[in-house]
C-alpha cells in the first residue's frame, strides 16, 4: 500500500482488517481471535442454531469458563457445586455449545483455565497487530500487545460467529502521553486510575485510546495488561501499547505464539505508529508527580491521590456533578471533606482481570510477608489462571498470604463481579484491586474502593485505608 | 423489529453514568435466554430487600408500566457490556432512551434490539428533563424517519443517528443477515492474507 501520510497503530490495524467498506456503511471489520465465555455467549450459540449456521473459524475461536466459577480450593475441581443450578446450567451449555461447534474450551478443572483475559495473552492466543473480541468489556486489556481489542454484545458475539466479521464504525484516536518516570509505591493501577480521574468516566467515548510516553515504556507486560484493562473505565472503545522488545521477549515460548516466530517479529516491529502521526485528542498526564491513587465514590473516576481528603459537594460548581457526588457519598457513607486515610475496612480482595497476575500476587506478598492480615479483615487473594496460581505455589507465595491469614483461592472473575457467591455484604467496606466500584458490584450493598495490590494489601494488614509507602 | 414513530410517556431518571450493573446487576445474567429480563430492570433501585417496590422509584409511579421512553442523564449505559441492559429495557416496554450521551456498547446494542439510543445537547436534554419534571403525563414523540424528538410546546428537535443504523431499523434490516450476504467479500479477505 502506498501511504504517504505518517500512520498511528490504531490506522495500520484498523486499515489491514477492512474486508468492505461501501458508502456511508460502517466498515466490515475482520476479527483474528474470538474469545468466548459463559455469560455472554449462550443466546449467540442459541441464534446460531435457529439460522442452521456454523462458527466460520473455530480456530480463531477459543473459551473460557470465568465469571460464576466457584474459586474456594476444593470445589474449582468438579468436587462441589458451582453457586446455583442456573449458573451450574450456563457452564454446561457453554461447555455443550463449544462440542457442538468445534470450539476450543478450557472448561472449569482444566489446568490452563482462567480470566479470559488473563488465559488468551499467558496462552500466546494474543499477538501484536490482531483484532481481538469478546463479550466482555475488559477485552481492552489485549490492547497492551499492540492488538486492537474490544468488548461487544451478544449479537454481535452471534456475527463474529457466524462471520468472523463486524460491523464497525471507525473510531476517533486519543493519544494519552505518561511523561517522566512514576515514584517507588506507584504502580500502573496508580497511572489509569489517575488519568480516569482527569478525563472522567466519558472521557474517551468513541476514541481508541494509544498509551505512550516514558511512563508507559518501562512498564512490564502485566502492568500495561493493567492500564489497557481499565481504558473502558475512561469509555475508550480499546487501549493500545506500540509493541516493542518487552512485548516480544513475554510473548516468546508461549504455546500459540506464532511458529514462524523470526517473520512474525519483523511485522510486528513495523506496527507502531510513525513519526507525526495525528491523533483527534492529546492528554498529558505527569507520571513524576502521581501518587498511589483510591477511589471514594460509585464509579472509576471518583478517584484521588491517597493523601487527599474526599472531594465536598458543596465546592462543586456544577449542580449535576454535585448530585452525582452527593449520591455516591451517600452510598459509600462517607464525610465529604475528611481524609480516606484510616477508614475501616472489612474485606480486601486482590484478583481481577486488571491485577491478578504473578507481578501483581509478588508485589502484594512483598507487603503481606512477615505480617499478620488484621483481625475481623476477610483477605481473599483469587490468582487470574491455574497457571498463575502453580507459579505462585512454586515461588511460596500462597505460603505467605496463606500464615498472613488470607485465603488463597481458585483461578476466576471471583468478587470482581460477584456472580460465583463471592460477594460483599451490604454496608461491608472492600479495597479491591478490581475495576469496578459501580453501587452493588462487589455485591449488593457492598461498597468499593478500587486500589492497586500494594495498597490493598496495606488495607489488610493494618484493617484500615494505609498509604503503602507508609508500611 | 422495525421502528418508525412512538409517542408515549416518559419515565424520568435523570442521573448521569448510569452503568450498566444498575440497569441489570450481574447477578441475573446467569441465563441462557434473552427474555424475563424487565422484572429485575433496575432491581436494586426498585425494590426494598424484602422484594417490595419501593415507592418512590419512578420505575414504580403511576403510568410508567406504559411508557415506551426513558429520559436518563449523560454517559447512560456505561461499564459492562452485558446486552442483557437493552434486553431487560424492552422487556420492560421501553423502546428509546433520550439521555444527554451514551456509552459506545450500549448503544451499539440497544439498536441491534430495536431500543432507539436518542441523544440531546445540553441545553434540549435539561429543556427535555424540566418539561418531564413539571407534567408527569408529558407525552414524547421520537420520530425515527424524520430524526427528531418532541413535546408539547417543544419544535421538534432534529437528534443524530447512524445512517446504517437508522435504515435496519426502519426497513427491519437483520445486521447478521447483512454481514452473511457478504460471504464472498469475507473469503476473499481470507484468501489474500
Amino acid at each position: 500500500m502506498a501511504k504517504t501520510l505518517p500512520r498511528t497503530l490504531f490506522d495500520k490495524i484498523w486499515e489491514s482488517h477492512v474486508v468492505a467498506q461501501r458508502d456511508g456503511e460502517p466498515a466490515v471489520l475482520y476479527i483474528d481471535l474470538h474469545l468466548v465465555h459463559e455469560v455472554t455467549s449462550p443466546q449467540a450459540f442459541r441464534g446460531l442454531r435457529e439460522r442452521g449456521l456454523e462458527v466460520r473459524r473455530p480456530e480463531r475461536t477459543v473459551a473460557t469458563m470465568d465469571h460464576s466459577v466457584p474459586t474456594r480450593s476444593g470445589q474449582a475441581r468438579g468436587r462441589m457445586p458451582v453457586v446455583d443450578a442456573e449458573a451450574a446450567a450456563q457452564l454446561g451449555e457453554l461447555e455443550k455449545n463449544c462440542a457442538e461447534f468445534g470450539v476450543e474450551l478450557f472448561a472449569l478443572g482444566s489446568d490452563q483455565q482462567g480470566i479470559v483475559h488473563v488465559i488468551g495473552p499467558e496462552l500466546g492466543f494474543t499477538q501484536p497487530g490482531m483484532t481481538i473480541v469478546c463479550g466482555d468489556s475488559h477485552t481492552s486489556t489485549h490492547g497492551a500487545f499492540g492488538a486492537l481489542a474490544f468488548g461487544i454484545g451478544t449479537s454481535e458475539v452471534e456475527h463474529v460467529l457466524a462471520t468472523q466479521c463486524l460491523l464497525q464504525r471507525r473510531p476517533k484516536t486519543m493519544l494519552v502521553e505518561v511523561a517522566g518516570q512514576v515514584a517507588e509505591g506507584v504502580t500502573a493501577k496508580d497511572i489509569i486510575l489517575a488519568l480516569i480521574a482527569q478525563i472522567g468516566v466519558g472521557g474517551a467515548t468513541g476514541h481508541v485510546i494509544e498509551y505512550a510516553g516514558e511512563a508507559i515504556r518501562t512498564l512490564s507486560m502485566e502492568q500495561r495488561m493493567t492500564v489497557c484493562n481499565m481504558s473502558i473505565e475512561a469509555g475508550a472503545r480499546a487501549g493500545l501499547i506500540a509493541p516493542d522488545e518487552v512485548t516480544f521477549e513475554w510473548l516468546r515460548g508461549r504455546p500459540r505464539a506464532p511458529q514462524d516466530w523470526e517473520s512474525a517479529v519483523a511485522r510486528w516491529r513495523a506496527l507502531p505508529s510513525d513519526p507525526g502521526a495525528a491523533y483527534d485528542t492529546t492528554v498529558v498526564l505527569d507520571g513524576g508527580a502521581l501518587e498511589p491513587m483510591i477511589t471514594y465514590g460509585t464509579n472509576p473516576g471518583m478517584g484521588i491521590a491517597i493523601t487527599q481528603p474526599v472531594p465536598a459537594p458543596d465546592q462543586m460548581s456544577d449542580p449535576r456533578e454535585r448530585a452525582a457526588l452527593d449520591k455516591a457519598l451517600r452510598y459509600m457513607d462517607l464525610e465529604p471533606g475528611r481524609p480516606l486515610l484510616g477508614h475501616p475496612v472489612d474485606v480486601v480482595f486482590l484478583g481481577s482481570c486488571t491485577n491478578s497476575r504473578l507481578g501483581d500476587l509478588r508485589a502484594a506478598a512483598a507487603v503481606v510477608a512477615g505480617r499478620q492480615v488484621a483481625p475481623g479483615v476477610r483477605f481473599l487473594v483469587v490468582p487470574g489462571s491455574q497457571a498463575i496460581k502453580r507459579q505462585a505455589e512454586a515461588e511460596g507465595l500462597d505460603r505467605i498470604f496463606r500464615e498472613a491469614g488470607a485465603e488463597w483461592r481458585e483461578s476466576g472473575c471471583s468478587m470482581c463481579i460477584a456472580m460465583n457467591g463471592d460477594e460483599l455484604r451490604p454496608g461491608q467496606y472492600a479495597v479491591s484491586t478490581s475495576n469496578r466500584n459501580f453501587e452493588g458490584r462487589q455485591g449488593k450493598g457492598g461498597r468499593t474502593f478500587l486500589a492497586s495490590p500494594l495498597t490493598a494489601a496495606a488495607a489488610a494488614i493494618t484493617g484500615r485505608i494505609t498509604d503503602p509507602r507508609q508500611l | 423489529m422495525t421502528f418508525t414513530t412512538i409517542q408515549s410517556r416518559a419515565v424520568l431518571l435523570p442521573h448521569d453514568d448510569i452503568d450498566t450493573d444498575q440497569i441489570i446487576p450481574a447477578r441475573f445474567l446467569k441465563v441462557t435466554s434473552r427474555e424475563g429480563l424487565g422484572v429485575h430492570l433496575f432491581q436494586d433501585w426498585r425494590y426494598e430487600s424484602g422484594g417490595t417496590e419501593k415507592a418512590d422509584f419512578p420505575l414504580n409511579a403511576p403510568g410508567a408500566r406504559e411508557a415506551k421512553v426513558l429520559i436518563a442523564g449523560h454517559n447512560f449505559g456505561c461499564g459492562s457490556s452485558r446486552e442483557h441492559a437493552p434486553w431487560a429495557l424492552c422487556d420492560f416496554g421501553f423502546r428509546a432512551v433520550v439521555a444527554g450521551s451514551f456509552a459506545d456498547i450500549f448503544r451499539s446494542n440497544a439498536l441491534k434490539n430495536g431500543l432507539l439510543p436518542v441523544a440531546l445537547g445540553k441545553d434540549e436534554h435539561a429543556a427535555l428533563c424540566a418539561a418531564r419534571q413539571a407534567d408527569p403525563a408529558l407525552e414524547v414523540t421520537v420520530d425515527l424517519e424524520r430524526q427528531v424528538v418532541a413535546w408539547r410546546g417543544q419544535e421538534p428537535i432534529r437528534f443524530p443517528v447512524d445512517p446504517f443504523a437508522r435504515r435496519c431499523l426502519l426497513e427491519g434490516v437483520d445486521e447478521l443477515g447483512y454481514l452473511l450476504s457478504l460471504q464472498r467479500e469475507i473469503e476473499a479477505y481470507e484468501a489474500s492474507r
